[in-house]
Protein backbone atom coordinates (compact mmCIF):
# COMPACT_ATOMS: atom_id res chain seq x y z
CA UNK A 1 0.00 0.00 0.00
CA UNK A 2 2.78 2.35 1.01
CA UNK A 3 4.90 1.96 -2.11
CA UNK A 4 1.77 2.16 -4.22
CA UNK A 5 0.84 5.58 -2.83
CA UNK A 6 4.46 6.73 -3.08
CA UNK A 7 4.74 5.74 -6.72
CA UNK A 8 1.42 7.41 -7.43
CA UNK A 9 2.71 10.68 -5.95
CA UNK A 10 5.89 10.33 -7.99
CA UNK A 11 3.94 9.68 -11.19
CA UNK A 12 1.79 12.80 -10.82
CA UNK A 13 4.83 14.96 -10.07
CA UNK A 14 6.51 13.48 -13.12
CA UNK A 15 3.55 14.44 -15.32
CA UNK A 16 3.54 17.96 -13.85
CA UNK A 17 7.22 18.48 -14.52
CA UNK A 18 7.83 16.66 -17.82
CA UNK A 19 6.55 19.53 -20.01
CA UNK A 20 8.66 22.05 -18.09
CA UNK A 21 11.79 19.92 -18.42
CA UNK A 22 11.12 19.36 -22.13
CA UNK A 23 10.78 23.09 -22.62
CA UNK A 24 14.10 23.79 -20.91
CA UNK A 25 15.93 21.09 -22.87
CA UNK A 26 14.47 22.24 -26.18
CA UNK A 27 15.49 25.81 -25.51
CA UNK A 28 19.08 24.66 -26.09
CA UNK A 29 18.15 22.78 -29.25
CA UNK A 30 19.93 23.90 -32.40
CA UNK A 31 17.27 22.49 -34.74
CA UNK A 32 14.91 24.97 -36.39
CA UNK A 33 11.89 22.68 -36.64
CA UNK A 34 11.63 22.42 -32.88
CA UNK A 35 10.92 18.69 -32.67
CA UNK A 36 14.14 16.92 -33.49
CA UNK A 37 17.33 17.26 -31.56
CA UNK A 38 19.90 19.16 -33.59
CA UNK A 39 22.70 19.59 -31.08
CA UNK A 40 23.38 21.99 -28.24
CA UNK A 41 23.11 25.71 -28.96
CA UNK A 42 22.23 29.03 -27.38
CA UNK A 43 21.15 30.58 -30.67
CA UNK A 44 17.53 31.08 -29.53
CA UNK A 45 18.70 33.05 -26.54
CA UNK A 46 20.83 35.17 -28.84
CA UNK A 47 17.99 35.76 -31.28
CA UNK A 48 15.77 36.68 -28.33
CA UNK A 49 18.05 39.44 -27.13
CA UNK A 50 18.80 40.75 -30.60
CA UNK A 51 15.07 41.26 -31.16
CA UNK A 52 14.53 44.88 -30.26
CA UNK A 53 10.74 44.70 -29.82
CA UNK A 54 11.15 41.65 -27.60
CA UNK A 55 13.66 43.35 -25.31
CA UNK A 56 11.38 46.39 -25.13
CA UNK A 57 8.44 44.16 -24.14
CA UNK A 58 10.61 42.58 -21.43
CA UNK A 59 11.46 45.97 -19.96
CA UNK A 60 7.82 47.05 -20.16
CA UNK A 61 6.71 43.92 -18.33
CA UNK A 62 9.36 44.28 -15.66
CA UNK A 63 8.48 47.93 -15.07
CA UNK A 64 4.77 47.16 -14.96
CA UNK A 65 5.27 44.27 -12.52
CA UNK A 66 7.58 46.37 -10.36
CA UNK A 67 5.17 49.28 -10.07
CA UNK A 68 2.02 47.15 -9.81
CA UNK A 69 3.54 45.05 -7.03
CA UNK A 70 4.69 48.15 -5.15
CA UNK A 71 1.39 50.01 -5.38
CA UNK A 72 -0.67 46.93 -4.51
CA UNK A 73 1.60 46.18 -1.54
CA UNK A 74 1.12 49.72 -0.19
CA UNK A 75 -2.65 49.76 -0.65
CA UNK A 76 -2.98 46.11 0.38
CA UNK A 77 -1.04 46.69 3.60
CA UNK A 78 -3.17 49.70 4.48
CA UNK A 79 -6.32 47.72 3.72
CA UNK A 80 -5.20 44.86 5.93
CA UNK A 81 -4.33 47.28 8.74
CA UNK A 82 -7.70 49.00 8.41
CA UNK A 83 -9.55 45.68 8.46
CA UNK A 84 -7.52 44.50 11.41
CA UNK A 85 -7.54 47.61 13.57
CA UNK A 86 -10.41 49.86 12.77
CA UNK A 87 -14.08 49.44 13.30
CA UNK A 88 -16.04 51.15 10.60
CA UNK A 89 -19.31 50.92 8.83
CA UNK A 90 -19.36 48.68 5.76
CA UNK A 91 -16.42 46.53 6.81
CA UNK A 92 -18.26 43.48 5.55
CA UNK A 93 -18.84 45.16 2.19
CA UNK A 94 -15.11 45.90 1.92
CA UNK A 95 -14.26 42.29 2.73
CA UNK A 96 -16.87 41.17 0.24
CA UNK A 97 -15.39 43.26 -2.56
CA UNK A 98 -11.93 41.80 -1.97
CA UNK A 99 -13.46 38.34 -2.00
CA UNK A 100 -15.24 39.07 -5.28
CA UNK A 101 -11.98 40.16 -6.91
CA UNK A 102 -10.22 37.01 -5.82
CA UNK A 103 -12.96 34.55 -6.68
CA UNK A 104 -14.56 35.95 -9.79
CA UNK A 105 -13.24 34.55 -13.07
CA UNK A 106 -10.38 36.67 -14.39
CA UNK A 107 -12.20 37.30 -17.62
CA UNK A 108 -15.11 38.92 -15.79
CA UNK A 109 -12.73 41.28 -14.01
CA UNK A 110 -11.06 41.97 -17.34
CA UNK A 111 -14.19 43.03 -19.21
CA UNK A 112 -15.51 45.05 -16.31
CA UNK A 113 -12.28 47.06 -16.19
CA UNK A 114 -12.22 47.48 -19.96
CA UNK A 115 -15.74 48.88 -19.75
CA UNK A 116 -14.71 51.35 -17.06
CA UNK A 117 -11.62 52.54 -18.92
CA UNK A 118 -13.48 53.08 -22.17
CA UNK A 119 -16.28 54.88 -20.38
CA UNK A 120 -13.75 57.23 -18.79
CA UNK A 121 -12.00 57.70 -22.10
CA UNK A 122 -8.74 56.44 -20.63
CA UNK A 123 -6.22 55.53 -23.32
CA UNK A 124 -5.36 51.85 -23.03
CA UNK A 125 -1.70 51.46 -22.18
CA UNK A 126 0.53 51.61 -19.14
CA UNK A 127 -1.94 53.37 -16.83
CA UNK A 128 -4.85 51.04 -17.57
CA UNK A 129 -2.59 48.00 -17.16
CA UNK A 130 -1.27 49.34 -13.87
CA UNK A 131 -4.74 49.98 -12.44
CA UNK A 132 -5.92 46.51 -13.50
CA UNK A 133 -2.85 44.68 -12.19
CA UNK A 134 -2.93 46.46 -8.85
CA UNK A 135 -6.59 45.50 -8.51
CA UNK A 136 -6.10 41.78 -9.07
CA UNK A 137 -2.97 41.64 -6.88
CA UNK A 138 -4.63 43.49 -4.01
CA UNK A 139 -6.55 40.64 -2.32
CA UNK A 140 -3.46 38.42 -2.26
CA UNK A 141 -1.45 41.07 -0.45
CA UNK A 142 -4.31 41.69 1.99
CA UNK A 143 -4.55 37.99 2.83
CA UNK A 144 -0.80 37.61 3.32
CA UNK A 145 -0.64 40.64 5.64
CA UNK A 146 -3.82 39.69 7.53
CA UNK A 147 -2.38 36.25 8.23
CA UNK A 148 0.67 37.90 9.77
CA UNK A 149 -1.39 40.34 11.83
CA UNK A 150 -3.68 37.66 13.22
CA UNK A 151 -0.88 36.10 15.24
CA UNK A 152 0.26 39.41 16.69
CA UNK A 153 0.23 40.59 20.30
CA UNK A 154 -2.47 43.25 20.55
CA UNK A 155 -0.91 44.85 23.62
CA UNK A 156 2.02 46.27 21.67
CA UNK A 157 0.06 48.87 19.67
CA UNK A 158 -1.94 49.70 22.79
CA UNK A 159 1.26 50.30 24.74
CA UNK A 160 2.51 52.57 21.96
CA UNK A 161 -0.71 54.57 22.09
CA UNK A 162 -0.53 54.83 25.88
CA UNK A 163 2.97 56.21 25.56
CA UNK A 164 1.55 58.99 23.44
CA UNK A 165 2.28 57.82 19.90
CA UNK A 166 -0.17 59.01 17.25
CA UNK A 167 -1.92 56.45 15.08
CA UNK A 168 0.51 57.17 12.25
CA UNK A 169 3.61 56.95 14.45
CA UNK A 170 2.40 53.74 16.02
CA UNK A 171 1.74 52.18 12.60
CA UNK A 172 5.16 53.24 11.35
CA UNK A 173 7.19 52.13 14.35
CA UNK A 174 5.26 49.10 15.62
CA UNK A 175 3.02 47.57 12.97
CA UNK A 176 5.11 48.04 9.81
CA UNK A 177 8.18 46.22 11.23
CA UNK A 178 5.93 43.36 12.32
CA UNK A 179 4.31 42.91 8.92
CA UNK A 180 7.53 43.46 6.95
CA UNK A 181 8.04 39.79 5.98
CA UNK A 182 4.42 39.57 4.83
CA UNK A 183 4.89 42.77 2.82
CA UNK A 184 7.90 41.30 1.06
CA UNK A 185 6.14 38.01 0.37
CA UNK A 186 3.04 39.86 -0.86
CA UNK A 187 5.19 42.07 -3.08
CA UNK A 188 6.89 39.05 -4.65
CA UNK A 189 3.56 37.33 -5.20
CA UNK A 190 2.15 40.47 -6.81
CA UNK A 191 5.21 40.80 -9.01
CA UNK A 192 4.85 37.24 -10.25
CA UNK A 193 1.10 37.49 -10.81
CA UNK A 194 1.63 40.63 -12.83
CA UNK A 195 4.44 39.13 -14.93
CA UNK A 196 2.32 36.09 -15.77
CA UNK A 197 -1.06 37.60 -16.42
CA UNK A 198 -2.52 37.01 -19.87
CA UNK A 199 -6.28 37.18 -19.45
CA UNK A 200 -6.69 40.63 -17.92
CA UNK A 201 -3.87 42.19 -19.95
CA UNK A 202 -5.38 40.99 -23.23
CA UNK A 203 -8.33 43.26 -22.57
CA UNK A 204 -6.82 46.36 -20.99
CA UNK A 205 -3.59 46.82 -22.94
CA UNK A 206 -3.14 48.95 -25.99
CA UNK A 207 -0.62 49.07 -28.83
CA UNK A 208 1.36 51.81 -27.09
CA UNK A 209 2.64 49.51 -24.36
CA UNK A 210 3.46 45.96 -25.39
CA UNK A 211 4.14 43.51 -22.57
CA UNK A 212 5.83 40.12 -22.59
CA UNK A 213 2.92 37.71 -21.95
CA UNK A 214 0.91 39.22 -24.78
CA UNK A 215 3.90 39.03 -27.11
CA UNK A 216 4.34 35.36 -26.22
CA UNK A 217 0.62 34.84 -26.75
CA UNK A 218 0.71 36.20 -30.27
CA UNK A 219 3.81 34.09 -31.00
CA UNK A 220 2.48 30.75 -29.79
CA UNK A 221 -0.94 31.02 -31.39
CA UNK A 222 0.60 30.22 -34.74
CA UNK A 223 2.79 27.14 -34.68
CA UNK A 224 5.95 26.55 -32.70
CA UNK A 225 8.60 29.19 -32.21
CA UNK A 226 11.95 28.03 -30.80
CA UNK A 227 12.51 31.49 -29.29
CA UNK A 228 9.55 30.85 -27.01
CA UNK A 229 11.39 27.88 -25.47
CA UNK A 230 14.27 30.14 -24.54
CA UNK A 231 12.01 32.90 -23.27
CA UNK A 232 9.91 30.42 -21.30
CA UNK A 233 13.04 28.99 -19.69
CA UNK A 234 14.19 32.44 -18.65
CA UNK A 235 10.79 33.25 -17.17
CA UNK A 236 10.77 29.92 -15.38
CA UNK A 237 14.14 30.49 -13.75
CA UNK A 238 13.08 34.00 -12.86
CA UNK A 239 9.83 33.05 -11.13
CA UNK A 240 11.49 30.11 -9.42
CA UNK A 241 14.01 32.51 -7.92
CA UNK A 242 11.20 34.82 -6.80
CA UNK A 243 9.27 31.95 -5.21
CA UNK A 244 12.31 30.68 -3.34
CA UNK A 245 13.09 34.17 -2.15
CA UNK A 246 9.58 34.64 -0.77
CA UNK A 247 9.60 31.22 0.92
CA UNK A 248 12.97 32.02 2.44
CA UNK A 249 11.74 35.37 3.78
CA UNK A 250 8.61 33.80 5.26
CA UNK A 251 10.42 30.86 6.87
CA UNK A 252 13.16 33.10 8.27
CA UNK A 253 10.61 35.41 9.88
CA UNK A 254 8.92 32.50 11.63
CA UNK A 255 12.07 31.52 13.50
CA UNK B 1 -17.39 62.86 10.58
CA UNK B 2 -15.35 66.09 10.36
CA UNK B 3 -14.41 65.69 13.97
CA UNK B 4 -13.16 62.16 13.51
CA UNK B 5 -11.04 63.30 10.56
CA UNK B 6 -9.43 65.92 12.72
CA UNK B 7 -8.92 63.46 15.56
CA UNK B 8 -7.53 60.64 13.46
CA UNK B 9 -6.27 61.98 10.15
CA UNK B 10 -4.31 58.81 9.39
CA UNK B 11 -7.29 56.55 9.91
CA UNK B 12 -9.44 58.74 7.71
CA UNK B 13 -6.83 58.83 4.94
CA UNK B 14 -6.45 55.05 4.95
CA UNK B 15 -10.17 54.44 4.81
CA UNK B 16 -10.71 56.95 2.00
CA UNK B 17 -7.91 55.42 -0.07
CA UNK B 18 -9.06 51.83 0.41
CA UNK B 19 -12.72 52.57 -0.15
CA UNK B 20 -11.94 54.78 -3.11
CA UNK B 21 -9.88 52.15 -4.86
CA UNK B 22 -12.37 49.34 -4.37
CA UNK B 23 -15.45 51.37 -5.28
CA UNK B 24 -13.76 52.83 -8.34
CA UNK B 25 -12.12 49.66 -9.67
CA UNK B 26 -14.32 46.85 -8.38
CA UNK B 27 -17.83 48.02 -7.62
CA UNK B 28 -18.32 50.48 -10.49
CA UNK B 29 -16.92 48.20 -13.23
CA UNK B 30 -19.09 45.31 -12.07
CA UNK B 31 -22.17 47.54 -12.07
CA UNK B 32 -21.22 48.59 -15.59
CA UNK B 33 -21.20 44.98 -16.75
CA UNK B 34 -24.63 44.39 -15.26
CA UNK B 35 -25.84 47.57 -16.93
CA UNK B 36 -24.31 46.73 -20.29
CA UNK B 37 -25.96 43.31 -20.33
CA UNK B 38 -29.46 44.79 -20.43
CA UNK B 39 -28.71 47.48 -23.02
CA UNK B 40 -28.75 47.42 -26.79
CA UNK B 41 -25.73 46.88 -28.99
CA UNK B 42 -24.55 50.03 -30.67
CA UNK B 43 -21.84 50.01 -33.34
CA UNK B 44 -20.56 53.50 -32.48
CA UNK B 45 -20.77 53.70 -28.68
CA UNK B 46 -20.73 49.96 -27.89
CA UNK B 47 -24.00 50.21 -25.95
CA UNK B 48 -27.13 52.33 -26.09
CA UNK B 49 -30.69 52.43 -24.84
CA UNK B 50 -33.37 51.00 -24.80
CA UNK B 51 -33.08 48.47 -22.02
CA UNK B 52 -33.97 44.90 -22.93
CA UNK B 53 -33.09 41.29 -22.34
CA UNK B 54 -32.07 40.52 -25.92
CA UNK B 55 -28.52 39.66 -24.93
CA UNK B 56 -29.72 37.00 -22.53
CA UNK B 57 -32.13 35.69 -25.14
CA UNK B 58 -29.24 35.49 -27.57
CA UNK B 59 -27.42 33.13 -25.19
CA UNK B 60 -30.08 30.55 -26.03
CA UNK B 61 -29.52 30.92 -29.74
CA UNK B 62 -28.75 27.32 -30.84
CA UNK B 63 -25.39 28.39 -32.26
CA UNK B 64 -24.14 29.79 -28.96
CA UNK B 65 -25.98 27.29 -26.83
CA UNK B 66 -23.99 24.57 -28.55
CA UNK B 67 -20.70 26.36 -27.84
CA UNK B 68 -21.69 26.91 -24.22
CA UNK B 69 -22.73 23.32 -23.68
CA UNK B 70 -19.53 22.06 -25.29
CA UNK B 71 -17.50 24.41 -23.09
CA UNK B 72 -19.42 23.27 -20.03
CA UNK B 73 -18.78 19.66 -21.02
CA UNK B 74 -15.02 20.26 -21.39
CA UNK B 75 -14.91 22.15 -18.09
CA UNK B 76 -16.85 19.36 -16.36
CA UNK B 77 -14.51 16.71 -17.79
CA UNK B 78 -11.52 18.77 -16.66
CA UNK B 79 -12.96 19.01 -13.16
CA UNK B 80 -13.73 15.29 -13.07
CA UNK B 81 -10.22 14.33 -14.21
CA UNK B 82 -8.69 16.75 -11.69
CA UNK B 83 -10.82 15.22 -8.95
CA UNK B 84 -9.97 11.64 -9.93
CA UNK B 85 -6.24 12.43 -10.00
CA UNK B 86 -6.27 14.90 -7.11
CA UNK B 87 -8.33 13.02 -4.52
CA UNK B 88 -6.02 10.02 -4.10
CA UNK B 89 -3.06 12.35 -4.56
CA UNK B 90 -4.08 14.64 -1.70
CA UNK B 91 -4.80 11.60 0.45
CA UNK B 92 -1.40 10.08 -0.20
CA UNK B 93 0.26 13.46 0.29
CA UNK B 94 -1.36 13.98 3.70
CA UNK B 95 0.12 10.67 4.88
CA UNK B 96 3.73 11.43 3.98
CA UNK B 97 6.00 12.43 6.90
CA UNK B 98 5.56 16.08 7.84
CA UNK B 99 9.14 17.02 7.04
CA UNK B 100 8.83 15.87 3.44
CA UNK B 101 5.35 17.32 3.01
CA UNK B 102 6.75 20.85 3.01
CA UNK B 103 9.00 20.08 0.06
CA UNK B 104 6.21 18.27 -1.80
CA UNK B 105 3.79 21.16 -1.32
CA UNK B 106 6.48 23.51 -2.54
CA UNK B 107 6.89 21.41 -5.70
CA UNK B 108 3.15 21.65 -6.19
CA UNK B 109 3.02 25.44 -6.05
CA UNK B 110 6.04 26.00 -8.29
CA UNK B 111 3.86 25.59 -11.40
CA UNK B 112 1.39 28.10 -9.94
CA UNK B 113 4.19 30.67 -9.95
CA UNK B 114 5.36 29.94 -13.47
CA UNK B 115 3.90 31.41 -16.60
CA UNK B 116 0.78 29.43 -17.55
CA UNK B 117 1.07 30.47 -21.18
CA UNK B 118 4.56 29.04 -21.40
CA UNK B 119 3.45 25.82 -19.76
CA UNK B 120 0.56 25.46 -22.19
CA UNK B 121 3.01 25.98 -25.01
CA UNK B 122 5.28 23.30 -23.54
CA UNK B 123 2.38 20.84 -23.85
CA UNK B 124 2.18 21.71 -27.52
CA UNK B 125 5.78 20.52 -27.96
CA UNK B 126 4.72 17.16 -26.59
CA UNK B 127 1.34 16.74 -28.28
CA UNK B 128 2.19 18.03 -31.78
CA UNK B 129 1.85 15.71 -34.79
CA UNK B 130 5.61 15.20 -34.97
CA UNK B 131 6.02 15.96 -31.28
CA UNK B 132 7.54 13.91 -28.52
CA UNK B 133 4.57 11.76 -27.57
CA UNK B 134 3.90 10.66 -31.13
CA UNK B 135 7.54 9.85 -31.83
CA UNK B 136 7.83 7.98 -28.55
CA UNK B 137 4.73 5.90 -29.31
CA UNK B 138 5.91 5.21 -32.84
CA UNK B 139 9.38 4.12 -31.81
CA UNK B 140 7.82 1.81 -29.23
CA UNK B 141 5.68 0.35 -31.99
CA UNK B 142 2.40 1.21 -30.29
CA UNK B 143 1.16 3.14 -33.31
CA UNK B 144 2.23 3.06 -36.96
CA UNK B 145 1.65 6.65 -37.98
CA UNK B 146 1.37 9.79 -35.91
CA UNK B 147 -2.02 10.34 -34.33
CA UNK B 148 -3.78 13.68 -34.31
CA UNK B 149 -3.41 14.73 -30.69
CA UNK B 150 -3.25 18.48 -31.05
CA UNK B 151 -6.31 20.59 -31.91
CA UNK B 152 -8.70 18.11 -30.34
CA UNK B 153 -11.13 18.25 -27.47
CA UNK B 154 -8.80 15.93 -25.57
CA UNK B 155 -5.86 18.30 -25.96
CA UNK B 156 -7.88 21.17 -24.46
CA UNK B 157 -8.91 19.01 -21.50
CA UNK B 158 -5.32 17.84 -20.97
CA UNK B 159 -4.15 21.46 -21.06
CA UNK B 160 -6.77 22.61 -18.58
CA UNK B 161 -6.07 19.71 -16.22
CA UNK B 162 -2.37 20.46 -16.40
CA UNK B 163 -2.89 24.10 -15.46
CA UNK B 164 -5.60 23.61 -12.84
CA UNK B 165 -4.65 20.41 -11.02
CA UNK B 166 -2.86 22.18 -8.11
CA UNK B 167 -6.05 24.18 -7.46
CA UNK B 168 -7.92 20.92 -6.92
CA UNK B 169 -5.20 19.30 -4.84
CA UNK B 170 -4.55 22.11 -2.35
CA UNK B 171 -8.07 22.36 -0.82
CA UNK B 172 -8.33 18.56 -0.82
CA UNK B 173 -5.00 18.31 0.95
CA UNK B 174 -6.18 20.69 3.64
CA UNK B 175 -9.29 18.60 4.42
CA UNK B 176 -7.26 15.39 4.48
CA UNK B 177 -4.85 17.12 6.86
CA UNK B 178 -7.77 17.75 9.22
CA UNK B 179 -9.07 14.21 8.92
CA UNK B 180 -8.23 12.67 12.25
CA UNK B 181 -6.86 9.16 12.39
CA UNK B 182 -8.98 8.27 15.44
CA UNK B 183 -12.18 8.87 13.47
CA UNK B 184 -11.09 6.23 10.98
CA UNK B 185 -10.10 3.87 13.80
CA UNK B 186 -13.45 4.42 15.50
CA UNK B 187 -15.22 3.53 12.29
CA UNK B 188 -13.12 0.38 12.02
CA UNK B 189 -13.78 -0.53 15.65
CA UNK B 190 -17.50 -0.16 15.08
CA UNK B 191 -17.23 -2.85 12.48
CA UNK B 192 -17.18 -0.86 9.27
CA UNK B 193 -15.16 -2.31 6.42
CA UNK B 194 -12.78 -0.27 4.30
CA UNK B 195 -15.41 0.64 1.75
CA UNK B 196 -18.05 1.52 4.35
CA UNK B 197 -15.57 3.75 6.16
CA UNK B 198 -14.68 5.45 2.90
CA UNK B 199 -18.31 5.97 1.91
CA UNK B 200 -19.74 6.96 5.31
CA UNK B 201 -16.83 8.70 7.00
CA UNK B 202 -14.12 9.86 4.62
CA UNK B 203 -16.27 11.14 1.75
CA UNK B 204 -18.63 13.26 3.89
CA UNK B 205 -15.74 14.71 5.88
CA UNK B 206 -13.78 15.67 2.78
CA UNK B 207 -16.78 17.00 0.86
CA UNK B 208 -16.09 20.70 1.60
CA UNK B 209 -12.62 20.23 0.14
CA UNK B 210 -14.07 18.56 -2.94
CA UNK B 211 -16.50 21.43 -3.48
CA UNK B 212 -13.80 24.05 -2.93
CA UNK B 213 -11.63 22.27 -5.47
CA UNK B 214 -14.48 22.00 -7.96
CA UNK B 215 -15.09 25.73 -7.54
CA UNK B 216 -11.46 26.59 -8.14
CA UNK B 217 -11.23 24.38 -11.24
CA UNK B 218 -14.61 24.51 -12.96
CA UNK B 219 -14.80 28.29 -13.43
CA UNK B 220 -11.29 28.94 -14.71
CA UNK B 221 -11.82 25.91 -16.96
CA UNK B 222 -14.54 27.91 -18.70
CA UNK B 223 -12.57 31.15 -18.84
CA UNK B 224 -8.96 30.34 -19.79
CA UNK B 225 -9.33 31.30 -23.42
CA UNK B 226 -5.68 30.90 -24.33
CA UNK B 227 -5.74 27.13 -23.81
CA UNK B 228 -8.07 26.37 -26.74
CA UNK B 229 -6.28 29.06 -28.75
CA UNK B 230 -3.01 27.19 -28.39
CA UNK B 231 -4.13 23.55 -28.16
CA UNK B 232 -7.70 23.27 -29.35
CA UNK B 233 -8.18 24.79 -32.76
CA UNK B 234 -11.32 26.63 -33.73
CA UNK B 235 -13.87 23.97 -32.87
CA UNK B 236 -13.16 23.57 -29.17
CA UNK B 237 -14.03 26.96 -27.73
CA UNK B 238 -14.59 27.90 -24.12
CA UNK B 239 -17.10 30.41 -22.77
CA UNK B 240 -14.03 32.60 -22.26
CA UNK B 241 -13.31 32.57 -25.99
CA UNK B 242 -16.89 33.59 -26.75
CA UNK B 243 -16.76 36.46 -24.26
CA UNK B 244 -13.42 37.60 -25.61
CA UNK B 245 -14.58 37.44 -29.23
CA UNK B 246 -17.79 39.27 -28.46
CA UNK B 247 -15.99 42.06 -26.63
CA UNK B 248 -12.83 42.52 -28.62
CA UNK B 249 -13.71 41.39 -32.15
CA UNK B 250 -17.48 41.51 -32.66
CA UNK B 251 -17.85 44.52 -30.32
CA UNK B 252 -21.12 43.09 -29.07
CA UNK B 253 -20.91 44.28 -25.48
CA UNK B 254 -24.38 43.40 -24.22
CA UNK B 255 -23.89 39.80 -25.30
CA UNK B 256 -20.40 39.51 -23.83
CA UNK B 257 -21.62 41.08 -20.59
CA UNK B 258 -24.59 38.71 -20.36
CA UNK B 259 -22.30 35.72 -20.91
CA UNK B 260 -19.97 36.85 -18.15
CA UNK B 261 -22.88 37.41 -15.78
CA UNK B 262 -24.00 33.85 -16.37
CA UNK B 263 -20.45 32.78 -15.54
CA UNK B 264 -20.47 34.83 -12.33
CA UNK B 265 -23.86 33.43 -11.29
CA UNK B 266 -22.52 29.91 -11.78
CA UNK B 267 -19.70 30.79 -9.42
CA UNK B 268 -22.11 32.22 -6.85
CA UNK B 269 -24.16 29.03 -7.01
CA UNK B 270 -21.09 26.87 -6.42
CA UNK B 271 -19.98 29.02 -3.49
CA UNK B 272 -23.44 28.72 -1.99
CA UNK B 273 -23.23 24.91 -2.25
CA UNK B 274 -19.80 25.00 -0.64
CA UNK B 275 -21.08 27.06 2.29
CA UNK B 276 -24.06 24.78 2.71
CA UNK B 277 -21.91 21.66 2.86
CA UNK B 278 -19.60 23.25 5.41
CA UNK B 279 -22.49 24.36 7.57
CA UNK B 280 -24.10 20.94 7.48
CA UNK B 281 -20.82 19.39 8.50
CA UNK B 282 -20.48 21.86 11.36
CA UNK B 283 -23.93 21.01 12.69
CA UNK B 284 -23.27 17.29 12.54
CA UNK B 285 -19.95 17.73 14.28
CA UNK B 286 -21.43 19.81 17.09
Amino acid sequence: MRWLSRSYLALVYLLLYVPIVVLVIFSFNDSRTGYNWGGLSVRWYESLFSNHAMVQAMWNSLWLALTAATVSTCIGALTALALHRYRFRGKKVLNGMLFVVMMSPEIVLAISLLGLFLLLGLKLGYVSLLLAHVTFCLPFVVITVMARLSGFDERLPEAARDLGASDFTMTRTVLIPVIMPALLAGWLLGFTLSMDDVVVSTFVSGPSYEILPLRIYSMVRVGLKPEVNALGTLLLVFSLAMLMLSQWILSRSKQ
Amino acid sequence: MMQSIRQQPFRAAVLVLVWGWLVFLVLTPNMLVVGASVMTRDPANFISLPLNLDAYRQLFNPLYLEVFLHSLYMAAMTTLVCLLIGYPFAWALSRVEKRRQILLIFLLIVPFWTNSLVRTYALKLILATNGLLNSALMSLGVIDESAQLLYTEGAVIVGLVYLLLPFMILPLYSVFEDLRQDVLLASHDLGAGRFATFKNVIVPLTLPGVLAGVMLVLLPAMGLFFVPDILGGSRNLLVGNVIKNQFLDARNWPFGAAASIVLTLTMALLMFAHRLSKRRLGEEGA
